[in-house]
């Protein structure tokens, strides 16, 4: 079945999202826009996912328990995961390897924690924006152990990206699926040929509601669940050139 | 000038030993490998912070004439390994990639 989506949405526990970036804004944005599958991606913290899940079955919207990782090499790098469980195991390991550097609020914004009607709860004391002292190699590693998948974040962009900071996407990553955050026709000859043989995804990096994918962008999947997205993103698509 | 002779000058940490008798020829200093790729020249000493595998892949696919570790970062085992099966010598400081740089410098290379 053909389905739209969206993969990389900030809440407004990153300290960079927008404050309006609550459970119920995101996942009603993401109904209103004709979204049938979205994951919730904060920098190195997976907090707000749960309660967005809850929110989101009202909606009939499949939520993928998500994070978006800065590695020691400094590449952001998507995480997906097939239950909640996962994912927190995931993420305790993250937040252990993030410096014990306090987030300054004045200058990158505060790091909400919210319930299912959107009042705050709480806040995240760490700097979400630090990288973790994990190499992306260590990071694919407890993924592929937790059974989830593993999708570089915006390869084409010139920072934080796959592509900038390594050069070229490491072969025994055994990545099967890329983010690009421009339009597939806009990207150079050059980072098109970086990426042949990968499948391609195009989310919106959304930090402000209105940043939401249109539902212009498909997945076809087997099933609108959670396991069908993962081996869609884990599946070879193409046979690299 | 010869890389063995700036090793002991600079009083270089040696991770990956091949080929330190290599040739030296202007420096290129840079910790986005793509940006290396492009801009960096053959001969080059390269000073950078980056210690994942792909540094040797790209030092080799340049025709660099080592990579210099700045600020003690801690290199990836498997960096060594392939950077002592492909001969690209990997070399290591305390210093800062400016203060490399300034005694480089003054060494005349």
């Amino acid at each position: 079945m053909r389905l739209t989506y969206d993969l990389h949405i900030h809440s407004a526990l990153s300290p960079c999202g927008d404050e309006d970036m609550t459970p119920n804004n995101i996942v009603n944005m993401a109904y209103i826009k004709g979204l049938d599958i979205i994951s919730v991606t904060d920098h190195n913290t997976v907090q707000n996912v749960e309660v967005i899940m809850k929110v989101a079955k009202k909606r009939d919207i499949l939520v993928i328990p998500g994070i978006e990782v800065t590695t020691k090499e400094e590449v952001h790098i998507l995480c997906y995961f097939r239950n909640t469980e996962d994912s927190k195991e995931f993420q305790d390991f993250i937040y252990r390897g993030l410096p014990n550097i306090k987030n300054n609020e004045k200058l990158f914004g505060r790091q909400l924690l919210m319930d299912e009607n959107d009042n705050i709860i709480g806040k995240v004391d760490k700097f979400l924006l630090n990288s973790t002292k994990y190499t992306i190699k260590e990071i694919n590693d407890l993924v592929n152990r937790l059974n989830g998948a593993l999708v570089p974040a915006h390869v084409d962009k010139k920072s934080y990206s796959i592509l900038a900071n390594l050069g070229f996407i490491p072969n025994e990553l055994n990545i099967k699926t890329v983010e690009v955050s421009s339009n597939y026709f806009s990207l150079s000859t050059k980072i098109l040929n970086s990426l042949n043989g990968y499948n391609i995804l195009k989310n919106s990096d959304a930090h402000y509601l209105g940043d939401i994918n249109e539902p212009v962008m498909f997945l076809d999947l087997e099933k609108k669940d959670i396991n069908s997205l993962i081996e869609y993103l884990n599946k070879s698509w193409r046979n690299k050139g | 000038m010869r890389l063995d002779k700036i090793i002991k000058k600079l009083e270089l940490e040696v991770l990956a030993n091949k080929n330190i008798e290599n040739n030296v020829d202007g420096v290129y200093i840079g910790d986005l490998l793509s940006l290396v790729m492009a801009n960096a020249n053959e001969n080059n000493l390269w000073i950078t912070i980056q210690t994942h595998l792909n540094v040797i892949a790209v030092a080799t696919l340049v025709g660099l004439s080592a990579v210099l570790i700045a600020e003690g970062m801690e290199v990836e085992d498997e960096t060594i390994k392939k950077a002592n099966e492909v001969g690209i010598p990997v070399l290591r400081s305390k210093l800062s990639a400016y203060e490399l740089a300034c005694r480089l410098y003054e060494l005349g290379v």
